[in-house]
């Protein structure tokens, strides 16, 4: 965290300072672990085992906070007969379909629900190109979740052997202190020294938090890693409560903004899923899969049509499914990786690549780059003239002899960006936080804003329509926001006024809650509505923190509804008071008869603790006065997962799919739901293999950021570290023959390259299974050109493109490689070393 | 990040970051610092030659010196203003009057002693221009009247100036957080005066024709020994930090100049009886000064570089200072 | 003369991140320092010189096993599981180096031009325009700060943002500094608060928290920039006894003048006995 998120840290900094105990579990000893109490070397790719661990001994002694988790989670509800469990199967669910690779999950869902409501979309019913054909059963639920009885039967005593507590002690028995030392690494008394702190620090009086960043995700388990965390807090009741959570650090400025209002392909804003092709016909067809019905996911309809209306406003009618029919549908997995295949083999033509790098940081980029070369046209908006738009004149693959320039038809259009102090806008952090940023100076020459390219884009774009009826979406879209000065820059206020919506009466409007069902609303994104209520601006509000309560609800504007702490209703005990003086956040106020505390309660205000849902209850009507998770359909949290994930309703730890060692826990050895591709630009390195013996983990330092196209330019960053270089302990080093100083060759399956080396106690071999595993780092932020001042080889191409089956996030932070002493070859020299390793 | 030191000073042992140098070490760039302190040297003491030679009435080698005064202080101002990294503000020098700085003191005394040496040569030179339009300044009555005076009281004031000019530049040295310099501050300044003297009579020697130029050997003589012992001094005084005196290029030079020193002081003492003697043993001594310069520098130059001579003294100094509270060993 | 004003750099806090070399680079227009992979840990820049006026070093402190004496405080790793292989480091020392504006500033009492003057801030600042670049300050500071750019000619340091300061603003490394490292304001407030921070490390178990450049009575006359160190100054590059060069100049002088009457005295014994041809 100090590493990548120097300036939140300082929050970690004064935590430990008032008394925090602050453990870093990371691979290598980094900048974070030199500030903290305790640093754990750990295997990468083996944190769920850590995890787990600490699952059974919170479950085994009976740590766990049993209130909280009787009344909040979903504890005490019993799974379907029909569930099988990785203990029954050997490292699987039931429901796994051998043929596809994939879960079908509707034997992991609560006793008594219908088979189909938990059920994915089959592949077999969609059509398109073959991948694009492996329908994903994970995003059709947009946030909401699978559609659930909000009243499951329950066992409160939590005997009944399906109920899901006891699933959990059952499925997690293995996850032991032994495990975690043999799988991870890390020694028994550590472990316990950090089981010991966390429980200790849980409870009425005390919370403990969770921070991760890709480290966690970008695994073919990620998501599965973020759901064992989620498991562990929820158990210790650390969700909901002020200093609990699970706090995603984002890779981007506002990166959590470009998930609400998403740039991913299976999202709509606010999180409603896309609609698929024939499966979602009409409005009703779409709503009827497009999340439960109980919860505040019961709104939908008032969300989705507020959002058609924002878009296609006075052409969107009743009459006409409010333009349902408009919107694009998905025939399947449109993720990157998949995208990149379909460029090679020819059925993607043209590519926008707005603010990114994918030459230089996406994985396996060898495969990046060969689908760059089989396009139509590509265009690329950055501030400097990155790699992906210079890939056919000056790639390593003209070097190899792989593509020659007059070879390469692309046509490359590059259009300068505005730097983020050039125009105006909301980030979104991590905290669902909006804060408003100025405008400091005009973009120079033709730089332009990506609002102001959209826009202008957009423009002539419908200049140029047909009265055809194909041109009909476009044609009636709401296009029309005012412009201001010379370059006609389009007014990001009125889109976030858009964003915000309006009622009837033209008024901006306050909350999600105003929204309609019937047409009189629109919204551009449900729930960011109120960033501009009042016609204010909420997300410029910048009232300093000793002017308010210690919440500061007055600096910018959190989505939804400014609450700055989700389930915060959890922060009271049952009965609606705080489960202590000492962690007091929101509470139930019986004389006033309202929620009230320091944040926004996260909580129908005027819900009572006592208030039980009558039969046949809809939206939030559904969920009683005791059920804190509002967008989950039954209220509570989910331990279990009975839909949703693609890989299973419980976390289970699968070795990454490149590595050193067997699976020491189940006879699967990696996740079997991963996505894998079979294609010679990305070939993997076999498990297990002695050719590539050492673990390979990338990250980012403090100096750089991402794929260099933002630091390698500025002197200033650059002198601060101006190469390439790998970490390694002295051990590894004295094995391979590294010195310090030196040059190191890294070599897997896809290519080969050079890193200076770097020689450090700060990486240490760690004893896993018998053996002793030597791990790599490597930073991935140097590339060949870009307009930077140093340069260096891609790190990203050495890595697999293998991808969690939930998000599609490659796993960037464990793989196999093999460390050799010198600078690698050049040219064709460089494809015969690979050759070799092929050849074995 | 820790290393034994070499086999001279063996019970220390020290830790510095990745073994970098802790101070900076001297800018100035050869061959423009040790030519001009070897040439601010030999004016110096030429001035005094030439003040007594002009007392004693030795005229030849009044001339000789006074000329090897103004030329050296020419000379040597031309190096030092070339050294400068602005030398086009080299008279910044003269804005302020600085006590504390030797480099400020330095200039003043330069400047002072640039021009009373060059007064006192443009006068002894006069009766030997030949007519020009140029010289006609120096044939004009007042002038011609006050011109001897001035010049013999110009020579007078520069056998003032000329002694800190010759030892001045140890100061300059040793006023600096140079280990091997500063800690030499005592007897750099007797080297620097030997040496000066060693050179001035060794230009007297070879300026001057031998029945005259008994004085010159003379100074060569005292001067070149007292170097020798000044050296010899410093280095024993200097324990551990007389090495880099002794190890690398700085001892190699060190050693040259000793030996030429030494051998040309020798000769001096009989360089009275032969042209060729004069020549060996006053080219000798030039160039024993000019090594002795050269080495100095590069004597500071490597105890600058290594944090060793600053990390070993000062560590053994806290120590000193305060035995009972001994810190953890580190 | 107003307030003296200084920097605390509290090296406990310090996170290595560098927000410091790059805020006072883009505030004070300082070049960069050439692109070089130094392999000393996270340190690429070196050293404080005329284009570095903050600098971050990186100590990795080796773990040391038990028969070694001298353990450090705030050991950070856990024992390695039976038979690890890995000795690990047992901390990571990052510091934010900078000049140190001392009470006795040997570049100041050098400088021939006047160049370098003492602030109202009671800081010690190099005037570009009077500069001459004689290079004098360059190996007079007991530790190593100014140096002159060699393309430019001008030797250079921190000038503890003095247009900042005039203009009521912190410097630029201490607004950049996220954890609070770096710490600005009035000298004697600094050195209470330092004070009260080196106590509550030690009481914390950290006994080699010491505290660098806050004493008057050193041989600088104590920093205008000192620091929290946790281990050895010389470790992280500092001299461990500076002296102002200059204390020593009385004497200096004394034996220079002793050298000038030898020089005399050896010229005259040169003239004894021996009649000049006037």
């Amino acid at each position: 965290m100090a590493e990548c998120h120097p300036v939140g840290f300082q929050w970690v900094v004064e935590a430990r300072e008032r008394g925090a105990k602050v453990f870093h579990i990371d691979p290598r000893f980094t900048r974070t672990s030199a500030l903290v109490d305790r640093h754990l070397p750990i295997r990468a790719g083996s944190d769920i085992v850590l995890l787990g661990a600490l699952i059974n001994h919170v479950l085994t002694d009976g740590l766990d906070f049993r209130e909280y988790v009787l009344a909040y989670t979903n504890a005490s509800t019993i799974v379907s007969e029909h569930f099988r469990d990785t203990e029954d199967l050997d490292g699987l669910f039931s429901g796994f379909d051998p043929e596809t690779a994939r879960y079908d999950p509707s034997s992991w869902s609560y006793e008594g629900a219908g088979q189909e409501a938990a059920a994915g979309v089959r592949a077999e019913q969609l059509e398109g190109g073959a991948r694009h054909a492996e329908a994903a059963g994970a995003e059709q639920y947009g946030s909401g979740g699978a559609a659930m009885s909000a009243r499951p039967p329950t066992d409160p005593t939590l005997r009944h052997p399906r109920c899901v507590y006891q699933i959990l002690k059952r499925h997690f028995a293995r996850y032991t202190p032994e495990t975690v030392e043999e799988v991870c690494g890390i020694s028994r008394e550590a472990f316990a020294e950090l089981a010991e702190a966390i429980t200790a620090n849980s409870g009425r009086e005390r919370t403990t938090a969770w921070a991760y960043a890709v480290g966690w995700t970008q695994h073919t388990v990620g998501a599965q890693y973020i759901r064992t965390a989620s498991i562990l807090q929820l158990l210790l009741g650390n969700i909901g409560r002020p200093g609990g959570g699970i706090l995603a650090l984002r890779g981007h400025a506002s990166i959590q903004g470009s998930t609400d209002i998403p740039t991913l392909f299976n999202i709509l804003p606010g999180y409603l899923p896309m609609p698929h092709a024939h499966l979602h016909e009409t409005l009703d067809d779409y709503l009827a899969h497009a999340g439960p019905d109980t919860g505040f996911w019961g709104r939908k309809r008032s969300y989705m049509v507020s959002l058609l209306k924002a878009w296609w406003g006075e052409s969107a009618t009743e009459d006409n499914d409010f333009c349902f029919g408009h919107l694009p549908r998905l025939t399947g997995d449109h993720s990157h990786y998949t995208t990149v295949m379909e460029q090679i083999a020819g059925t993607v033509k043209g590519y926008f690549v707005m603010g990114e790098n994918p030459a230089v940081g996406s994985s396996g980029g060898r495969a990046q780059r060969f689908g760059l070369a089989n396009l139509d046209w590509l265009v690329v908006r950055d501030l400097t003239l990155v790699e992906t738009a210079t890939f056919w004149k000056d790639g390593p693959e003209l070097a190899t002899g792989e593509m020659r320039t007059e070879d390469i038809a692309t046509e490359v259009f590059f259009l300068p960006a505005a730097s983020h102090v050039e125009k105006e806008g909301t980030f979104t952090n991590t905290q669902r936080l909006l804060q408003w940023r100025h405008k400091a100076l005009d973009p120079p020459g033709d730089c332009r804003s990506d609002l102001s390219f959209s826009y202008h884009l957009g423009k002539r774009i419908r200049q140029r329509l047909s009265g055809d009826e194909i041109d009909r979406p476009l044609r009636e879209l709401t296009w029309d926001y005012p412009e201001e000065g010379e370059r006609a820059e389009p007014s990001a206020e009125a889109v976030l006024r858009e964003i915000n919506g309006v009622g009837p009466d033209g008024r901006a409007l306050s909350a999600y809650t105003e929204l309609q069902p019937d047409g009189s609303t629109r919204c551009g994104c449900w729930i960011y509505c109120g960033v501009y209520a009042g016609e204010v601006n909420q997300a410029a509000r910048r009232t300093p923190g000793r002017e308010q309560n210690w919440v500061a609800p007055e600096w910018g504007w959190a989505w939804p509804a400014n609450r700055r702490t989700l389930y915060n209703r959890a922060s009271a005990d049952p009965e609606g008071r705080p489960w202590s003086e000492r962690k007091a956040y929101v509470w139930w106020d019986a004389g006033r008869g309202e929620w009230t505390g320091y944040d926004v309660p996260d909580f129908e205000p005027r819900k009572p603790p006592d208030y039980l849902p009558p039969d046949g209850a809809l939206a939030e009507e559904a969920l009683a006065g005791t059920d804190p998770f509002i967008m989950q359909a039954d209220g509570k949290g989910w331990l279990f997962a009975p839909a949703g994930l693609a890989d299973g309703p419980l976390p289970a730890h699968y070795e990454p799919h490149e590595s050193p060692l067997p699976n020491a826990l189940y006879g699967r050895r990696a996740n079997p739901a991963r996505r894998t591709y079979h294609s010679p630009h990305t070939p993997y390195n076999p498990p297990e293999s002695p050719r590539f013996p050492y673990v390979l983990t990338t990250y980012r330092l403090t100096e750089h950021h991402t794929a260099g196209g933002m630091s390698r330019p500025l002197a200033y960053l650059a002198e601060l570290q101006p190469e390439l270089f790998c970490e390694v302990s002295p051990q590894l080093a004295a094995e391979v023959g590294l010195e310090n100083g030196g040059w190191a060759t890294i070599v897997t399956s896809r290519t080969v390259i050079e890193a200076r080396v770097l020689v450090t106690g700060r990486v240490t071999p760690l004893r896993v299974q018998g053996r002793t595993i030597h791990q790599v780092g490597l930073p991935y932020h140097w590339a060949w050109g870009g307009g930077g001042l140093v340069t260096g080889d891609v790190v990203n191409d050495l890595l697999p493109v293998v991808l969690d089956p939930n998000v599609y996030i490659q796993e960037g932070k464990a793989a196999t490689c093999d460390l050799r002493p010198g600078r690698r070859p050049a040219g064709r020299a460089l494809l015969d070393l690979i050759r070799e390793y092929h050849d074995g | 990040m820790r290393r034994a030191e070499q086999a001279m000073v063996p019970e220390a042992e020290f830790r510095s970051y990745y073994g970098q140098p802790i101070i900076k070490p001297p800018i100035w760039h050869e061959p423009h610092m040790p030519v001009y302190l070897y040439l601010g040297g030999l004016s110096g003491a030429a001035s005094v030659l030439a003040a007594a030679a002009g007392v004693t009435g030795h005229r030849r080698l009044a001339l000789a010196t006074r000329l090897t005064a103004v030329a050296g202080a020419a000379a040597g101002a031309g190096f030092l203003v070339a050294e400068l990294g602005r030398p086009e503000r080299f008279l910044n020098m003269l804005r302020v009057f600085k006590p504390t700085s030797p480099m400020s003191m330095g200039s003043w005394i330069l400047a002072a002693h640039s021009g009373l040496a060059g007064l006192a040569a443009v006068a002894a030179l006069a009766p030997h221009l030949p007519d020009s339009a140029a010289t006609a300044v120096l044939r004009f009555s007042p002038v011609a009247v006050a011109l001897p005076a001035a010049g013999d009281a110009a020579a007078a004031a520069a056998a003032l100036t000329g002694p800190l000019m010759s030892t001045y530049t140890a100061v300059l040295l040793a006023d600096t957080a140079v280990p091997a310099w500063h800690e030499a501050h005592r007897e750099l300044p007797f080297l620097f005066a030997g040496s000066a003297l060693a050179a001035a009579g060794a230009a007297g020697m070879l300026a001057t024709p031998r029945a005259q130029a008994g004085p010159a050997r003379a100074a060569a003589v005292l001067g070149a020994a007292a170097e020798t012992v000044a050296g010899a001094l410093m280095e024993r005084r200097l324990g551990m930090l007389a090495e880099p005196y002794r190890v690398g290029k700085a001892g190699r030079r060190m050693r040259i100049a000793r030996a030429l020193t030494a051998g040309g002081g020798l000769l001096a003492v009989v360089a009275g009886r032969g042209r060729a003697l004069t020549a060996l043993s006053g080219l000798a001594l030039t160039a024993g000064a000019l090594f002795t310069r050269f080495g100095v520098l590069a004597a500071g130059r490597a105890s600058a570089a290594d944090p060793k001579y600053t990390v070993v003294p000062q560590r053994r100094r806290l120590d000193d200072r305060a035995p009972a509270s001994a810190e953890t060993p580190g | 003369m107003a307030e003296r004003m200084g920097f605390f750099t509290d090296t406990s806090v310090c996170i290595g991140c560098k927000a410091c070399e790059v805020a006072c680079k883009e505030w004070n227009d300082v070049p960069d320092d050439g692109f070089v992979f130094r392999a000393t840990s996270y340190d690429n820049t070196g050293g404080l010189g005329a284009d570095t006026w903050r600098h971050v070093a990186f100590i990795e402190q080796p773990r040391r096993g038990p028969e070694e004496p001298g353990g450090r405080e705030g050991s950070k790793g856990p024992p390695g599981p039976e038979g690890a292989e890995g000795q690990g480091v047992e901390g990571w020392l990052m510091s934010s180096d900078v000049c140190k504006h001392c009470t006795h500033a040997a570049c100041l009492d050098v400088c021939p031009t006047g160049a370098l003057f003492r602030t109202e801030f009671g800081t010690v600042v190099v005037q570009e325009d009077v500069c001459n670049g004689c290079g004098y300050c360059v190996p007079a500071c007991p530790y190593g700060v100014i140096d002159r750019r060699e393309r430019d000619g001008r030797a250079f340091k921190c000038t503890m943002c003095y247009d900042r300061q005039l203009g009521g603003l912190e410097p630029a490394c201490a607004k950049a500094c996220p954890t609070d490292s770096i710490q600005f304001g009035p000298l004697e407030e600094l050195r209470a608060r330092a004070q009260e921070r080196v106590e509550r490390l030690r009481g914390e178990g950290r006994p080699q928290a010491r505290l660098y450049g806050a004493d008057p009575d050193d041989g600088v006359g104590g920093d205008g920039a000192f620091f929290l160190l946790l281990d050895e100054p010389e470790v992280y590059g500092l001299p461990p006894d500076p002296v102002v060069t200059t204390r020593d100049l009385p004497a200096m002088w004394r034996w220079a003048a002793g050298a000038a009457l030898c020089l005399v005295g050896a010229t005259a014994l040169s003239f004894l006995g021996r009649g000049g041809n006037r």
